[in-house]
């Protein structure tokens, strides 16, 4: 079991995701270190995703899209905030236009292998109402196609 | 968590209403108080035309209902429908677990390519 645990606060509108892994520190970064790596697991089988840009520095923009079965490209991006290789990364994600999400990755050695700890935060403007909305907005962001996609695949996985 | 074809439908109305700022705002204004159409086309730079055509398309989404007030149609925001939209967050939560069992497999991949990684390495 890859994820153990997924917290949902709406209070503090944050997702936070905990996954251990059989692998190294070194080896869980570059799975965001490396485009092409990153490829490979950003987008699912059905919307590959290609990353374009990739400069992984504080102020620095990955910028990728994603391709439909229809063969219809959505663009999405990361602004990079904070890099502390290979334990830490933070980044805004989102589209021009879209008020942005915030993610933060944190990596750590656990005696059995790593642990990675995924933090996502909706943005703290506005009403409750409003924030929902945002949620939409992020889900047009992220996923457009990848939603149905990740759905279609639920009832046949495991 | 299946959705089925109707829901999807509907959750395609939803998005398609959401995807253009002017009806983002037109239902997070209409979430707090009622507002005529009438008001609505005075805080846009749109006929009133325009505005009404938004309308239609939320009302058609279900993000707002609209009742008739004399002369005036004046626009409400559906709280339930707009409460379906936390299961987004709940969508987010599959992408992201989705996400990591590709990270994990990935990481699988590369342990079967190398019985022990040798080095540290791995800096940006």
């Amino acid at each position: 079991m890859t994820v153990t645990e997924v917290r949902k606060d709406p209070g503090s509108r944050t997702m936070t995701l905990t996954a251990e892994f059989a692998a190294t520190v070194a080896g869980v970064w570059q799975l965001w270190a490396d485009p092409r790596r990153l490829e490979r697991w950003w987008g699912p089988p059905t919307h590959p995703a290609t990353v374009v840009e990739h400069d992984l520095r504080p102020g620095g923009r990955v910028a990728y899209f994603v391709t439909g079965p229809d063969g219809e490209r959505s663009p999405g991006w990361w602004r990079v905030l904070a890099v502390a290789a290979p334990y830490a990364l933070e980044f805004e994600l989102g589209d021009p236009g879209i008020p942005p999400l915030l993610v933060r990755v944190r990596i750590e050695e656990r005696p059995a292998g790593t642990r990675m700890v995924i933090v996502t935060t909706f943005p703290t403007t506005g009403a409750m109402d409003r924030l929902i909305v945002m949620g939409y907005e992020q889900g047009l962001t992220a996923a457009v196609g990848q939603v149905d996609a990740v759905l279609d695949a639920r009832p046949t996985a495991g | 968590m299946v959705v089925d074809d109707v829901e999807r439908d509907a959750l395609d109305d939803v998005f398609h209403a959401l995807a253009d700022r002017t009806r983002r705002d037109i239902v997070v204004r209409t979430l707090q108080a009622e507002y005529s159409v009438s008001a609505l086309s005075r805080l846009y730079p749109m006929t009133f035309a325009a505005v009404q055509k938004h309308v239609a398309v939320l009302e058609r989404a279900a993000l707002v209902t609209k009742r008739r007030s004399g002369r005036e149609q004046l626009v409400t925001g559906n709280v339930d429908t707009v409460r379906r939209a936390a299961q987004l967050l709940d969508r987010l939560e599959l992408i992201w677990r989705a996400r990591m069992d590709r990270f994990g497999e990935l990481l699988a991949e590369d342990l079967d390519a190398t019985p022990t990684d040798p080095g540290p390495g791995g800096s940006a």
